[in-house]
């Protein structure tokens, strides 16, 4: 099984909005997704353009994308996906 | 802390729209409408209050405070914010309140006193109605209920009970103030006592509610900017742990913002930590006992309040600010200096002196940039004009001020001693070095836990940021 990919945000937006935590996801995995998650940061997903930086902080999960992303919900949507 | 992020997250919301109303010269004009669109009647977003009017009345307060007010200054409830935006686009300085409580969000906690919870079994060995010395405890429908009237706090019962059922409440703020300048008022909701608060931020950063907000001057730098005015940034060493960054980028998006010139004061922390080690030789060889740092107004603020004994002992160099502030007169005469910091403290430090014209915060800071739609690492890179080494920069983590000081001792270095936070083991030591008792010669003290990196208007993770910063 090819472990899925985060991407978390590490762009202008995401970092006023709060979501520097999100870099440090991989200290926060629980137990059952260790490994299985492959956490990279992104310079800029450039989905904050068009006034929509304050939707920000963004991740991408595989490749759908989360806004307002927190750790807690980042973590909820992976443990759906991988159960 | 979801309550945190759910009161930050806001705050720099209210300030991403303030800016842009800035940049597009609207403020005046939508600023009243704000809470309204912000706090829409339907469909409701996540109620964080009893009421749509309750939260539309703190957002007017909040509002208030970012354009530069006091909510306890307030005189006619009836002033449009609009009043208030054209006042602050119009002043030249600000109003000398740093903190202010909005006493519509303060949910004037409960306050020092004992109380039990559910968890108790109304037990058969009763030890808590037996140890309390005023018998203010008693049994009711098969539990213990403590008289607050009779009961003197000491806490024999909560630490007696084998339920753990009793629980000390106190509020969040005051728990948090080391200067004991924050308590509740005659309405029972909390007020500042100015002239004792040291403005370290703690309260700001700990209340649940969000009631404690700077006294901001966002609209300030933001109307300076707008009108081209000669501005330059002084950037706080912590500034380079903030954003995902180089410091050439950061420095290009300030150009790019606006800002004619941008200075480290790192740079001055350079300075600072050259003159304190030549004053620390000085001062042990004439006997003295100790010498503590002075960079940081929030720790010499308590010591001189609290532990005058020890304040003598307050090292004489200016602070990085202070001689960045001179060095940045020269560089750019005549321009606006706005110091970039993540600090409350240093507020009151820019209000009292002279190093710089305004203070943004880092929140501030990014929240102008999110207004722009600027991506810093998108910015061209341009160096600081006035550039610093890592041991500068490193003022910004606690321990950092130590080591760049006793780098330029030779021989051997005095036995030294770096406190952070302002909490109750800060203040043992500190009374230990007021009586002549502290074990080190060299102190190195620090309003915030973790130094300016966690400061309590930073963007980032403090962990994330002392990992940037590098060892």
């Amino acid at each position: 099984m090819e472990p899925l990919t985060v991407t978390i945000c590490a762009g202008t937006a995401c970092t006023v909005m709060d979501g520097t935590g999100l870099l440090l996801l991989e200290d926060q995995l629980p137990e059952g997704l260790r490994g299985r998650v492959r956490v990279r940061g992104a310079r800029c997903l450039d989905h904050c353009r068009e006034g929509r930086g304050l939707e920000a902080p963004y991740v991408l999960i595989g490749d759908e994308l989360m806004g307002r992303a927190t750790v807690a919900k980042v973590v909820a949507r992976l443990e759906e996906r991988l159960g | 802390m979801p309550n945190e992020t759910q009161t930050s997250r806001l705050r720099r919301e209210l300030m991403v729209h303030l800016a842009r109303g800035i940049q597009e010269g609207t403020l005046a004009e939508r600023v009243d409408r704000l809470p309204l669109e912000l706090r829409p009647r339907h469909p409701r977003p996540d109620p964080l209050r009893c009421c749509v009017h309750s939260e539309r009345a703190i957002l007017r307060y909040r509002i208030m405070a970012l354009l530069g007010f006091g909510a306890e200054d307030e005189t006619d409830e009836l002033k449009p914010l609009a009043a208030y935006a054209r006042e602050a686009l119009a002043r030249r300085r600000r109003d000398d309140r740093l903190l202010t409580v909005i006493d519509e969000a303060c949910s004037a906690c409960e306050r020092g006193r004992h109380t039990v919870t559910d968890a108790c079994r109304g037990c058969a060995a009763r030890p808590c109605t037996l140890a309390c010395p005023k018998h203010a405890i008693r049994l009711e429908y098969g539990r213990a209920v403590i008289d607050p009237a009779a009961c003197v706090n000491c806490g024999k019962c909560r630490d007696l009970c084998a339920f753990q059922a009793i629980h000390k409440l106190s509020a969040p703020c005051e728990r948090a103030c080391p200067a004991g300048a924050i308590a509740r008022g005659e309405d029972g909701k909390q007020v500042i006592d100015r002239a004792r608060c040291v403005a370290c931020g703690q309260c700001l950063a700990k209340c649940p509610f969000g009631a404690v907000a700077e006294v901001s001057e966002l609209v300030d730098v933001a109307g300076a900017l707008a009108r081209g005015e000669a501005l330059v940034a002084l950037l706080a060493p912590a500034l380079a742990t903030q954003f995902d960054v180089s410091l050439p980028h950061l420095a290009g998006a300030l150009r790019e913002a606006g800002f004619q010139g941008v200075v480290e004061v790192a740079a001055g922390a350079d300075a600072v930590a050259r003159q304190e080690a030549a004053e620390l030789v000085e001062r042990l060889e004439a006997g003295e006992p100790v010498l503590t740092t002075s960079c940081c107004p929030a720790f010499t603020g308590l010591v001189r309040a609290k532990f005058p004994a020890l304040a003598p002992r307050i090292s004489a160099t200016p602070t990085p600010l202070a001689v960045a502030a001179g060095l940045a007169e020269a560089r750019f005469p005549g321009a606006r200096r706005v110091f970039i910091s993540p600090c409350v403290a240093k507020r009151r430090e820019v209000l009292e002196g002279d190093g710089a014209h305004h203070v943004l915060t880092v929140e501030e800071l990014g929240s102008l940039f999110l207004a722009r739609g600027l991506e810093i690492a998108a910015c061209a890179p341009v160096d600081p004009d006035l550039q610093a080494s890592p041991a500068g920069r490193g003022f910004a983590a606690a321990g950092g001020v130590r080591a760049a000081v006793l780098a330029h001792l030779a021989g051997e270095a005095p036995a030294s001693e770096a406190l952070a936070g302002l909490g109750p083991d800060t203040q043992k030591a500190l009374r230990a070095y007021a009586s002549g008792k502290g074990p080190a010669r060299f102190l190195e003290g620090m309003g915030c836990e973790g130094g300016c990196v966690s400061g309590p208007c930073t963007l980032a993770d403090p962990r994330l940021a002392k990992r940037r910063l590098g060892p």
